[in-house]
């Protein structure tokens, strides 16, 4: 079989199953607790908050060597990058908050002040003569070559965790998301609650750091809400879909890093994310870059009919040959131009109809009414029957014919 | 539905009565020296004031006069830099379950993931709690809610798809899921179509008869003497606070305005006579 066949069926031994259950189980988590993140705007402080993992990782080797531990105990590098990142996440909102300087700039001078001291504590770490300092660096682009059960199992509980934590706090996160000065004035402490918000996202982090590594996991948190955003109009989706897209993100591009040897796993989980987002933003309903130009096409269509019909009803030439299409296409005139029965029929109501929003315009003068005139909007379905009589009993004049052909368009 | 609100108003106005003779002390609002300031100039200086129940407050002043921010400050929204804040006669923080908060419609994204009802079941996050579910009756008086701003037949449209009034109604609707006591509206009927005005402003009467407080910040001064009863005119420090029928005077206006609106807008205004 095909080497990325035996890796999506878990067959491709025991460290790949391993690392494709891990990925997909990392994926999802990310997903879901960077939704919050996505719909509050501030994607970029995960940015920061993974930078700043590093000077932590560096910390912690060095000082669990010191004790005359194993400097490579996961717990341990974790906790380390945990408590660097923490730092850094309260620096960003510190600096934000009480100096004039804005989030942006907060976010870049913590990004690269955190990372610069952490790759001198890499460097240092390097000249160390204890301790098995070789892999350490992995923690920058992620490596799965190593990965064991307790990598798997510290992934599978911290995501867990970080889902329901997610769910849990999803009510209060999404009013801080959509309206923060509400959710203040109804008496959520807006501050805790981003700073938890921050705090899913850091825990993510933390655990995907070595499977992913710091610099990628970003992609993680964000790719997928953004994408699961295509698709739907309810923010309770939205983390769910996201969780769903980071989780086969993650389980396709391990499955994919299988297939050649070095291949490397975390940048190919954020490509095989990057192309459902690109598929997404093109194919989604709705929101999607093909359905807002069939509805453009649409609109166009409608607008060229009508233009074609009022030109027929005052006997004009049209010139215009998408409108000549398009009333062709209706079967609305002839190919040589004349209009037919059908095409006649039509444009005497659409003229009328226009004669008919002149009177309402001058009836109602209501503009929640009135307003809904775009030429387009049927008249049948803005205003009643009787209503409509009433239009044409001002109009005066031939009202059978008027109401007959309204009742066959 | 009807009779049990009824019931619980006059529960509540026995309550207050009870509790509490002095009016001001009781009030649905009280503020005493608020002040707000970014950097180093306020926008609020020591201002007090004292909102009535059974009421229609205006806040007037010109752009810049912190009306929204008195409104904010008071709520907890924005930090004072001093002052105290009372409602019905206990601090915020007791009493936040009788007000409901409006913002202006321009504060949120309309284009967030979220429905009609969706906006308007907000109102209800609180009572529901962290580990709530949402009920049917929950359900059931959100869709009143947007029954009693018109809005019934949009409760599962996006909210990116609808017009400024609109959005003004489903904020409306929110407030009135809360059950509140005090109603604090900030600018409600900025850019909102003439129907959409009618409708609020009925909604904000039948409030007022039922005994509740509404107090909204208010930049119309051609309506203020048809749409309220109180009036509270501030620019910065406060100007001038009382019923509109002896307080929305010329020279009130003067003193708000400073010199900023024309003679001549004024004499078309309905002002009170300064008797």
């Amino acid at each position: 079989m095909n080497p990325f066949l035996d890796a999506l069926a878990l067959n491709a031994g025991y460290n790949a199953a391993l690392v494709g259950i891990g990925a997909a189980m990392l994926g999802f988590a990310a997903g879901a607790a960077g939704t919050f993140l996505f719909l509050r705007k501030r994607a970029l402080v995960s940015d920061a908050v993974a930078h700043a993992t590093l000077p932590g990782v560096g910390l912690a080797f060095i000082l669990m060597v010191a004790l005359g531990g194993d400097g490579r105990n996961l717990i341990g590098l974790l906790l380390g990058s945990a408590a660097t990142a923490g730092i850094g996440l309260l620096l960003v909102e510190w600096i934000a908050r009480r100096t004039r300087l804005s989030e942006d700039a907060a976010i870049g001078a913590v990004l690269s002040v955190f990372f610069g001291f952490g790759i001198v504590l890499l460097t240092v770490v390097q000249t160390m003569s204890a301790g098995r300092q070789a892999g350490l660096e992995g923690f920058l682009l992620g490596s799965t070559a190593g990965m064991l059960f307790q990598d798997a199992v510290v992934i599978a509980v911290g995501g867990a965790l970080a889902v329901f934590a997610t769910w849990l706090l999803r009510r209060p996160m999404t009013l801080v998301a959509f309206d923060p000065d509400y959710a203040a004035a109804l008496g959520y402490n807006v501050r805790r609650i981003d700073l938890a918000m921050m705090g899913l996202v850091m825990a993510v982090t933390v655990i995907g750091l070595k499977l992913v590594g710091l610099i990628l996991i970003v992609a993680m948190l964000i790719i997928p809400p953004v994408t699961a955003r295509f698709w739907t109009e309810s923010s309770a989706y939205v983390i769910w879909y996201a969780g769903l897209i980071g989780g086969v993100s993650g389980y396709v591009g391990a499955a994919l890093s299988t297939t050649a040897p070095a291949m490397p796993t975390g940048p190919i989980i954020v490509l095989v994310a990057a192309s459902l987002f690109l598929m997404s933003l093109f194919v989604a309903p709705a929101r999607g870059v093909a359905a807002a130009v069939i509805r453009h096409r649409r609109f166009q269509r409608r607008v060229h009919r009508r233009q074609g019909l009022l030109a027929l009803s005052r006997a004009e030439p049209i010139h215009d040959d998408f409108t000549l299409r398009v009333l062709r296409g209706e079967g609305l005139i002839r190919p040589d131009g004349v209009a037919t029965a059908n095409g006649r029929a039509l444009a005497a109501k659409t003229a009328r109809d226009e004669h008919r929003w002149d009177i309402a315009r001058e009836i109602h003068q209501d503009a929640g009414l009135t307003g809904r005139y775009d030429g387009l909007t049927p008249i049948e379905q803005v205003f009643t029957p009787d209503e409509i009589a009433e239009f044409d009993r001002r109009i005066g004049g031939p009202r059978a014919l008027g109401s007959s052909l309204g009742g066959t368009a | 539905m009807a009779l049990r609100s009824a019931q619980v108003t006059v529960a509540a106005q026995d309550g207050q009565a009870l509790r509490a003779p002095d009016p001001v002390a009781s009030a649905p609002l009280a503020v005493r020296g608020v002040t707000v300031s970014y950097g180093e100039k306020p926008a609020v200086f020591s201002v007090d004031a004292t909102f009535p129940a059974g009421a229609m407050t205006a806040i007037i002043g010109p752009n810049g006069a912190g009306k929204s921010t008195l409104l904010k400050a008071a709520l907890g929204v924005i930090p004072r830099l001093s002052g105290e804040v009372s409602v019905f006669g206990q601090p915020i923080e007791t009493a936040r379950a009788r007000i409901a908060y409006v913002p202006q419609r321009a504060s949120v994204d309309w284009d967030f993931p979220a429905s009609v009802i969706d906006v308007v079941l907000m109102g209800l996050y609180r009572r529901i709690g962290l580990l709530g579910r949402l009920t049917g009756a929950q359900r059931a008086k959100a869709n009143a809610c947007l029954a009693r701003v018109g809005m019934s037949d949009f409760a599962d449209r996006q909210i990116g798809q609808l017009s400024g009034g609109q959005q003004q109604r489903v904020f409306l609707a929110r407030a009135l899921a809360q059950d509140a006591d005090l109603y604090l509206l900030d600018e409600p009927f900025a850019g909102v179509d003439a129907a959409t005005e009618r409708a609020i402003i009925d909604v904000l009467k039948s409030l007022k008869a039922d005994g509740k407080a509404v107090v909204c910040v208010h930049h119309d001064l051609a309506t203020v003497a048809t749409y309220f009863d109180h009036v509270f005119l501030i620019n910065v420090r406060k100007i001038a606070e009382g019923p509109v029928a002896t307080t929305f005077t010329g020279a009130n206006l003067n003193a708000t305005y400073g010199g900023r609106l024309a003679a001549t807008h004024i004499d078309q205004l309905a002002l009170a006579d300064p008797a």
